[in-house]
């Protein structure tokens, strides 16, 4: 139930573009196309469900305080948390690079829709801000599991919308200076506006 | 060596990063419901844009082209941690309260994207003053959007009460959406749409 919770929150009331703000670059530079929004979505949810958990591991066994405690009584003080923010990136741009090639390797068809986007995907803030997020709420193994996994659905479905808000809107009369990055903009207060009304939804307790 | 002023200014307001270039809005909104908090983060990113812009300029002919975005992210990432270090240690609340967001400089597009169209193909001195006006230019951004937010989200500047309390007396609320995220949104782009209008900037 717990995780379900989890799931739903990161999709609906705490999403990480309209609650956090994180990955906004590529979501306004990329919403202009519904094809193109779709793919980069898509490969978010991916690399989200794949980092978050690497992320754990690394820092539950290795950065933490006391995390070393299994190389020997000696390791129990060590603390490298302040090491936190370069090896996370360094896991999700090795993580990236390694995916894409797997990806080349045995799916051409997945490699032509997705290739494009994910390296990209290593300078979108949501993959680092969800790993950073789950170390702050000290969240379990399967919690970040669920928490990754879901916080690139809720990225995929606002990129969409967006997607799809825009097309709409290539018609509409809208004054010159407020055209792109502006409309844009205020669109997504909008939605994000919009998806307030799930806050307070909690399944159980 | 001289250095064209354009270099410092242009970020400022032609240029800027965030209404213009479209970079670095990731970790921006966030911490813009207050003031203060907006101020130190803006601070943050002009020490970490203008001095990585300096250390990969001075690295730039010994870097190899094919692993420089690694090489890149570390340097940014080492500043960070500077960063978050020094705020634990001097500004312990304020490291709290700006949470997650100090390590999202690191891939706040900004930073990154300097670098790699600037401080790459250009010597330190440039880099730097690029680094400083773009940081100011984002700087300038986030003192604004703060300043409204809690302008009208709490009615106070910095902590301290400016409406006065007869104002609330004669039936004026303060207005909660600002102090959430579509506040931000809404601000952002009416700040974008002023600037454009003024710089004559347009998008097609």
């Amino acid at each position: 139930m717990e995780l379900i919770n989890i799931g739903i929150r990161a999709i609906f009331t705490e999403n990480i573009l309209l609650a956090y703000f994180l990955g906004m670059c590529s979501f306004l530079a990329l919403s202009k196309k519904m094809s193109t929004s779709f793919g980069l979505g898509v490969a978010v949810i991916f690399v989200l469900t794949i980092t978050a958990p690497v992320n754990w591991i690394i820092h539950e066994y290795v950065l933490r305080e006391g995390a070393l405690a299994w190389l020997g009584p000696q390791f129990k003080t060590v603390d490298l948390s302040f090491l936190v923010f370069i090896s996370f990136i360094a896991v999700i741009a090795a993580l990236v690079q390694v995916v894409e090639m797997a990806i080349e390797k045995f799916s051409s068809k997945l490699y032509s829709a997705l290739g494009i986007y994910l390296p990209l995907i290593t300078v979108n803030c949501a993959i680092l801000g969800v790993s950073l997020f789950m170390v702050e709420r000290r969240l379990t193994l399967a919690e970040t599991t669920v928490f990754g996994f879901s916080s690139g659905i809720g990225w995929f479905m606002a990129i969409v919308s967006m997607a799809a808000i825009r097309w709409k809107l290539r018609y509409s009369n809208i004054p010159s200076a407020m055209r792109g990055l502006g409309i844009t903009m205020l669109v997504t207060g909008l939605m994000a506006m919009a998806f307030m009304i799930f806050s307070g939804i909690s399944l159980g307790r | 060596m001289a250095v064209d002023k354009k270099i410092f200014l242009d970020p400022i307001n032609e240029n800027n990063p965030i209404t213009t270039q479209v970079l670095g809005i990731c970790s921006a909104l966030a911490v813009t419901s207050q003031l203060k908090p907006s101020i130190v983060m803006g601070l943050a990113v002009i020490a970490v844009v203008a001095l990585s812009n300096v250390i990969t300029s001075f690295m730039r002919e010994y870097i190899p082209q094919k692993v420089r975005i690694i090489v890149e992210m570390t340097v940014v990432a080492s500043l960070v941690i500077l960063v978050d270090q020094l705020l634990k240690a001097y500004a312990y609340q304020m490291s709290k309260q700006l949470s997650v967001f100090v390590g999202l400089i690191i891939t706040n597009c900004i930073v990154l994207g300097r670098i790699e169209a600037f401080s790459m193909g250009n010597r330190p001195l440039p880099s730097f003053v690029d680094g400083l006006g773009n940081g100011l230019g984002y700087a300038i951004i986030l003192f604004l959007v703060g300043f409204f937010r809690e302008l009208l989200g709490f009615g106070k500047l910095l902590g301290y009460r400016v409406l006065p309390e007869s104002l609330y007396a004669a039936g004026y609320e303060n207005n909660g959406l600002m102090v959430l995220a579509p506040g931000a949104f809404i601000i952002l782009s009416l700040i974008i749409w002023l600037q454009r209008t003024i710089s004559g900037y347009r998008e097609d």
